[in-house]
């Protein structure tokens, strides 16, 4: 070992200092090595995510003539089509996320109040849609939505309604298939975070004599919300720029800000107004993550930790 | 929870949220349930449930030149993703959870950035490099391409494997004689290969079911079957897709359980 040959070595200066040379060196070799190890990841990721995203930063400066310019960015206060898109996403995103709270926050609680056999077996219903294709399941929903649809098919045959329904192709139909996609990622980590709520303080209310419901609002509810801020977080964040839902289900009624951005390269071939989208859309993400992880100190990327 | 644990609040008082929770699975699962029988429909109109049962929207899948060609297209690129992801996923999880590098909250970010950063400007990005160099249309480009986004999946996998592991086993083997490599091979790695598997099988299934990034840089030969998938859902909706989605359930499912199963074993 180095210690050993460094301690034996005749010189003047004091042991203690050679021993602490000879622990640099060391440390300092180890580190190199823990960088080797993560330098092809992270080679990879700079290659093929941080240098294109920064070329396409660039490429938004500069207009259709190759001028520096702000005109990419000015058009999204200019042009309505892209305020359109703006307040459709937006709206999207909103209502979603309230549905995702609505449906998410008592399957969250049910789970957490379960046996944790009974616990383990209901989780099924959710991780195995977090981790089935999205096309999947859109196409189910487009099935199960759409004109001649199981839901109109059954509502007619009924004779419940007299003409079908528009629930697909429309802004129901991306809502109801983007709450079933954004549901597990709100269920998740706040399930994870109720898990953790210590049973001695509902006790203790109890036994001072909150009712059930008063324990529940003034203990539980406050101790969830850790949970419930980082689940809306991630939901929301992933609703700006979900694209395959809206694309299929939308009926080309219903663009979303990352539909637009695929449209404006691919089909308009616009790459620095494309590009512009995808800063904003990029700044708008890492703006509202920063903000949660700077109020509440965690990070709201848990999920795909805690599957 | 054990039963002394409970809450004094009886199963009769909690039935309505039982009632809703059960109706938000359902919500949940029902999809699922429906495409799957609905695959073995014997009509091309959408019935549910079927009047007739067959295998025809199967034998048309199997029997598609192109569904099949896309098929093995995924399950080379998946493959290939998954080996590569989880080699570099472990590489640098145990870079991680060594400590010994400053800045570990910088690569953390860098590592799981894809988790983060919308997978639209990912595709548009991707698509733009590799036009460049010529990587679209490619198994190369895929393959690199699912990568980085499987990557953080494996890496997080991985050091939840290394964190409930003590390293000082690692130490010790060294300390009698071991070289590194010999340490983490026959020491480390033999205690963290449940979460390693776990890592690969995520990794596999993201590639697998990756959407958006392939619909920019897959195309001709390289067609992946989500890509080919989402442009025959633009057209209409043909019942082939049923038997397909059935498939890909079917695959979640088994790597799911099989990942379970390596997990309880940690």
């Amino acid at each position: 070992m180095s210690i050993v040959s460094a301690s034996l070595a005749p010189a003047g200066r004091s042991d203690r200092a050679l021993n602490a040379d000879a622990l640099a060196a060391d440390a300092r070799r180890e580190s190199r090595g823990m960088l080797a190890l993560l330098s092809p990841g992270l080679f990879l990721v700079f290659a093929v995510i941080i240098v294109p995203i920064g070329w396409l930063f660039w490429l938004s400066l500069f207009d259709e003539t190759g001028q520096l310019s702000a005109s990419n960015y000015a058009r999204f206060f200019e042009q309505a089509s892209y305020i359109k898109t703006f307040v459709t996403t937006f709206k999207v995103a909103f209502v979603v996320t309230g549905a995702c709270v609505l449906f998410g926050y008592p399957l969250a609680y049910m789970l957490s109040q379960l046996p944790r056999r009974a616990a383990g077996v209901c989780l099924i219903f959710v991780i195995l849609p977090f981790w089935t294709s999205v096309l999947v399941r859109t196409y189910a929903w487009l099935v199960i939505l759409q004109r001649k649809g199981l839901i109109n098919t059954w509502l007619i045959d009924l004779g419940v309604v007299g003409q079908p329904l528009p629930l697909a192709n429309n802004f129901a139909g991306v809502v109801i298939g983007m709450t079933h996609i954004m549901l597990p990622f709100l269920v998740l980590p706040l399930y994870a975070s109720m898990k953790s709520i210590d049973t001695d303080c509902l006790r203790a209310g109890m036994n001072l004599g909150a009712s059930p419901a008063a324990t529940f609002r003034q203990i539980f509810f406050p101790l969830s919300l850790p949970g419930l801020a980082s689940g809306v977080v991630i939901v929301f964040v992933l609703c700006l720029g979900f694209f395959v839902t809206p694309a299929l289900m939308g009926g080309g009624k219903v663009i979303m800000w990352a539909m637009r951005m695929e449209q404006t390269t691919s089909l308009y071939s616009n790459w620095g107004a494309g590009a512009a989208l995808g800063v904003v859309l990029l700044g708008v993400t890492l703006a509202l993550l920063g903000l949660f992880q700077w109020l509440l100190g965690a990070r709201a990327t848990g999920v795909w930790s805690r599957r | 929870m054990s039963m002394e644990n409970a809450l004094p609040i009886s199963h009769r008082q909690r039935l309505w949220l039982y009632a809703l929770g059960g109706l938000v699975m359902l919500f949940l699962i029902a999809p699922s349930v429906i495409i799957v029988i609905m695959s073995f429909s014997g009509s091309t109109l959408l019935q549910f449930p079927p009047q007739e049962w067959s295998l025809r929207w199967y034998e048309s899948y199997f029997g598609s030149v192109e569904w099949r060609d896309a098929t093995i297209v995924s399950v080379k690129v998946a493959m290939m993703t998954a080996v590569v992801a989880t080699l570099l996923g472990t590489a640098a999880a145990y870079a991680i959870n060594a400590r010994t590098l400053r800045l570990t909250g910088a690569i953390n970010a860098l590592l799981t950035a894809s988790l983060i950063i919308p997978v639209i400007l990912i595709g548009i990005g991707t698509f733009f490099l590799y036009a460049r160099i010529g990587l679209n249309n490619t198994l190369t480009g895929l393959v690199i391409a699912h990568t980085v986004q499987a990557l953080p999946l494996v890496v997080l996998t991985v050091l939840s494997g290394l964190r409930s592991y003590d390293m000082n086993q690692e130490m010790v083997a060294r300390s009698l004689g071991a070289n590194r490599f010999a340490a983490f091979f026959q020491v480390t790695v033999p205690q963290i290969r449940f979460s390693i598997v776990s890592g690969a099988l995520f990794a596999f299934i993201t590639s697998f079911d990756e959407v958006v990034v392939s619909l920019f840089i897959s195309g001709g030969e390289t067609t992946t079957l989500t890509r080919r998938m989402f442009n025959a859902l633009r057209d209409q909706i043909d019942p082939t897709i049923a038997a397909i989605s059935t498939c890909l359930i079917v695959l979640s499912i088994v790597l799911l359980s099989a990942a379970q199963l390596f997990g309880r074993g940690r």
